[in-house]
């Protein structure tokens, strides 16, 4: 019997048992595919402190880029980049939003007037207003980051401490009167002292399973891949001002906005595609063309670039836009670290935190209130 | 290319792929009055089977002659657009349309996907030198170029389609040490081409290796290739039924061609939502009907990628996939029971084959640490090894981890072995661009939604 038994094998649940196995705890976690097979592996790697409104979001992203850098000095092995961020304005008008808007961030951050645009990306276009540096910003290979934590989290914290099981689907909680003590799986009963929901877009199905209500949905997202290119084209990451208001949006139809990055395979990553339609993993190439041809208009030289695939992934939409971490008071010994919509991979390692704090009873770092997971009310399902 | 370039309007019928099954499926429709369109990307009509120069005095490739005519048949009645390569398909509400590399765009109320398969090679090592090439390319060169790929050149690899490459060869001019079938097949004298009553194409390649002094030897594999800049020897294994290494000696030779079946092209299916089925040997293949139809309506496939199974076997699907698209547009008949009974027996055929020539697990011990599984991405055995140590489980989150398959090809050249070596069957291919494409040629694309 584990301490915690986590179910998913994503960077979220990755983070989770890494920060709860460093707490002293003896961890499980559960996943009914490989590591990182589900939104993760069809994630960009961002650690973004830039798209984020201020509030409670941007305090965890702040508390997680600074946890990630710890993780990239400690682990390592994922491929951890602090290349920054460039937010770029079409016209002057946005550019001045978005300075006020680093001003209210209160985040390490340069105004870039349209001048000095090429000094820190040479292949942008022209007439663009200006933008705003964020040398804070990172990315990470997520499917590695997932599974070095989990190697980490294992080999780090005495044998024994954390332990993966692959290929196991959870089918219902084991209760004592209304304690949740364990899993019931296809592979048997597993009983913990405390179960973590880090699911991801499947975070909602599983706590039905609990009988409670989480209203996570899946919010498509497609990534064009580029054939890799012998030098560098792309520096930052580097997005426009559109990606912001997007990611906030509450919009079910097609979004896009360009949101383009190199990685240290050559190739040049480019988003962001955002539509609510539910599992639907069909191809759609006008989203594909959509995100090519607002590439080219930032990079034009990508024009002549070759997109040798593209992938899609479901990222955990919940209707605040928050992620759901913390205890669950309607199932107790219930606690849920998802609903991270498409920011799992930058917050991951601050929730891991967090949640291992409430697991131990320490006191948070952060407050939970805005993240809990009985916040949405019922039939709030939309 | 040839034929004038296409019309705006939209064809009865369009097919993908030049190959048996292409050119039958779209000369049948067009014989029966659909407004036919097929696309191929080679410069001929052809495919993997029919590569030919046309050279005056070349002996012809079997059934040639009767491949050119229906290919004359067919130039006269559709637009017949070659040099083009789809690299996707969408679908509209009232069709679809194949989007060509250089920008053309077919637009079809059906379409027939006839795009035959590749060279299945297995890693090993020093496959990646100078030298080692597939046995289709092998062919290729000598069918399509006149070029014979090496002066002494071993055959290696599984399957009936290692008997016409090394007989080509040799008849060509280069010396042959020896051709090597890792499976016991069914023993030469019971050669399933005997079986099927084709006793004239066995033997003529039988009589070829006598002729040339061709040493043809089953259980027997290539498991090492040698040399510094470029191919000088090969490591030659004697193997036990799993194709475990038994005992090994060294061949010199200056090219190895060697293959390992073949895996279908399914990726335009896949793109539209078409249903796959494992085929005899685990390998993805579209689903389809008596009619050839796939699970998509208006979408029909034909020859290799519904299951691997030669031209006889592509053709007469072709045909089928054509009278059935033609009675779907004019409400005559569909194929008739004649066919589809020939097609049976041919498809028992098929299966045989592929049962007597399977790919054994032994070929994972001749792989060493850094032997690269992976080209594209320079990815070796010690990188799977360690992606399913950190938690991969299958043949994706190998991918993932580890990068293998990820590069130019997209997984065509090692997307069975890395399956394989993740410890399981190969997954359908999902190729959501199945050519690379320019950013700015997808950026043009002028495309409608359906309205579904």
């Amino acid at each position: 019997m584990s301490d915690v038994i986590i179910v998913g094998a994503g960077v979220v649940g990755a983070a989770c048992a890494y920060y709860a196995a460093r707490a002293g705890l003896d961890v499980t976690v559960l996943d009914r595919g490989p590591v990182a097979g589900g939104t993760t592996g069809a994630g960009e790697g961002n650690v973004l402190v830039s798209d984020k409104e201020p509030g409670p979001e941007l305090d965890l992203a702040v508390l997680s880029s600074r946890l990630w850098r710890e993780l990239a000095e400690t682990s390592g092995g994922f491929e951890y980049e602090p290349k920054g961020g460039l937010v770029v304005a079409e016209t002057p008008a946005i550019q001045e939003r978005l300075v006020e808007l680093a001003a209210e961030q209160g985040l390490p951050h340069d105004v870039v007037p349209a001048g000095g645009l090429r000094a820190l990306e040479p292949h942008l276009a022209e007439g663009l207003a200006g933008g705003v540096h964020y040398p804070q910003d990172a990315q990470v290979q997520p499917m590695l980051a997932a599974a070095r934590l989990l190697r980490h989290g294992a080999d780090s914290f005495g044998h024994g401490a954390l332990k993966l099981r692959l290929g196991v689907t959870v089918t219902g909680f084991v209760r004592s009167g209304d304690r949740v003590t364990g899993v019931r799986t296809d592979d048997g009963d597993m009983l913990a002292g405390a179960v973590v929901n880090a699911a991801g877009t499947w975070g909602g199905e599983l706590a039905a399973l609990a009988g409670v209500s989480l209203p996570v949905l899946p919010r498509r997202g497609f990534i064009l891949v580029t054939e890799p290119l012998p030098e560098p084209l792309v520096r930052h990451k580097v997005y426009t001002a559109a990606y912001v208001t997007d990611v906030a949006s509450d919009s079910a139809g097609l979004q896009t906005s360009a949101v383009v990055e190199g990685t240290p395979a050559g190739t040049v990553l480019i988003g962001a595609s955002r539509e609510r339609v539910g599992f639907d993993r069909t191809t759609s190439l006008p989203v594909l063309s959509r995100l090519a041809a607002q590439a080219v208009a930032l990079f034009p030289a990508l024009g002549a670039v070759r997109a040798i695939r593209s992938y899609c992934g479901f990222r955990p939409y919940c209707p605040d836009h928050l992620p759901v971490i913390g205890a669950d008071p309607r199932a107790p010994g219930l606690h849920h670290a998802c609903g991270h919509e498409g920011a799992g991979i930058g917050l991951a390692p601050a929730t891991g935190h967090l949640l291992a704090q409430v697991l131990t009873g320490a006191r948070p770092d952060l407050d939970l209130h805005p993240f809990r997971p009985d916040r949405f009310g019922s039939g709030e399902h939309r | 290319m040839t034929g004038p370039s296409p019309s705006p309007a939209i064809y009865d019928l369009a097919v993908v792929g030049g190959g048996p099954a292409g050119v039958a499926g779209a000369l049948t429709a067009a014989l029966r009055g659909l407004r036919v369109a097929l696309v191929d990307s080679g410069a001929r009509l052809g495919g993997q089977y029919f590569r030919h120069r046309g050279v005056p005095g070349e002996p012809p490739t079997e059934g040639f002659a009767r491949f050119a005519r229906q290919v004359r048949a067919l130039t006269e009645r559709a637009e017949v657009l070659t040099g083009r390569q789809v690299w996707a398909v969408t679908r509209e509400d009232d069709g679809f349309t194949a989007h060509c590399l250089g920008g053309t765009a077919v637009r079809c109320r059906r379409l027939l996907i006839a795009t035959g398969a590749h060279d299945r090679p297995l890693p090993f090592p020093g496959w990646d030198l100078p030298g080692v090439l597939t046995a289709g390319g092998a062919q290729a060169l000598l069918k399509g170029q006149g070029v014979v790929a090496g002066d002494r050149v071993v055959v290696a690899g599984t399957g009936p389609f290692l008997l016409p490459v090394a007989a080509g060869l040799a008849a060509a001019g280069a010396r042959i040490p020896g051709v090597y079938e890792a499976n016991g097949g069914l023993g030469l004298a019971r050669h399933p081409l005997l079986a099927l009553g084709k006793a004239g194409e066995a033997a003529r390649h039988l009589a070829a290796f006598a002729r040339h002094r061709v040493p043809y030897r089953t259980r027997h594999a290539v498991v090492a290739a040698h040399g510094d800049r470029e191919l000088e020897a090969v490591t030659v294994a004697r193997l036990d039924r799993d194709w475990n290494v038994l005992d090994t000696r060294r061949v010199p030779c200056d090219t190895l061609a060697t293959g390992y079946g073949f895996v279908p092209q399914i990726d335009l299916g896949v793109q539209l939502g078409c249903a796959t089925r494992p085929d005899a040997d685990g390998t993805p293949v579209l689903r389809a009907d008596a009619a050839q139809r796939t699970t998509v309506p208006g979408v029909w496939a034909a020859g290799e990628p519904t299951g691997v199974g030669g031209r006889h076997l592509s053709e007469l699907e072709g045909r089928i996939a054509g009278l059935s698209a033609a009675a779907d547009h004019d409400d005559g008949p569909g194929p008739p029971e004649l066919l589809l009974r020939r097609r049976a027996r041919q498809r028992a055929f098929a299966a045989a084959l592929l049962a007597a020539y399977p790919v054994k697990d032994g070929w994972r011990g001749w792989l060493r640490d850094d032997t690269l599984v992976c080209r594209c991405e320079e990815v070796p055995l010690a990188r799977i090894r360690e992606a399913r140590d950190l938690g991969a489980t299958d043949a994706r989150s190998v991918k993932l981890l580890s990068r293998a398959g990820m590069g130019w090809c997209q997984g065509r050249i090692c997307g069975h072995p890395v399956a394989c070596l993740a410890g399981g069957d190969p997954a359908a291919p999902r190729r959501p661009i199945a050519q690379p494409v320019t950013l700015a040629a997808l950026a043009e694309l002028t495309l409608e939604e359906p309205h579904d």
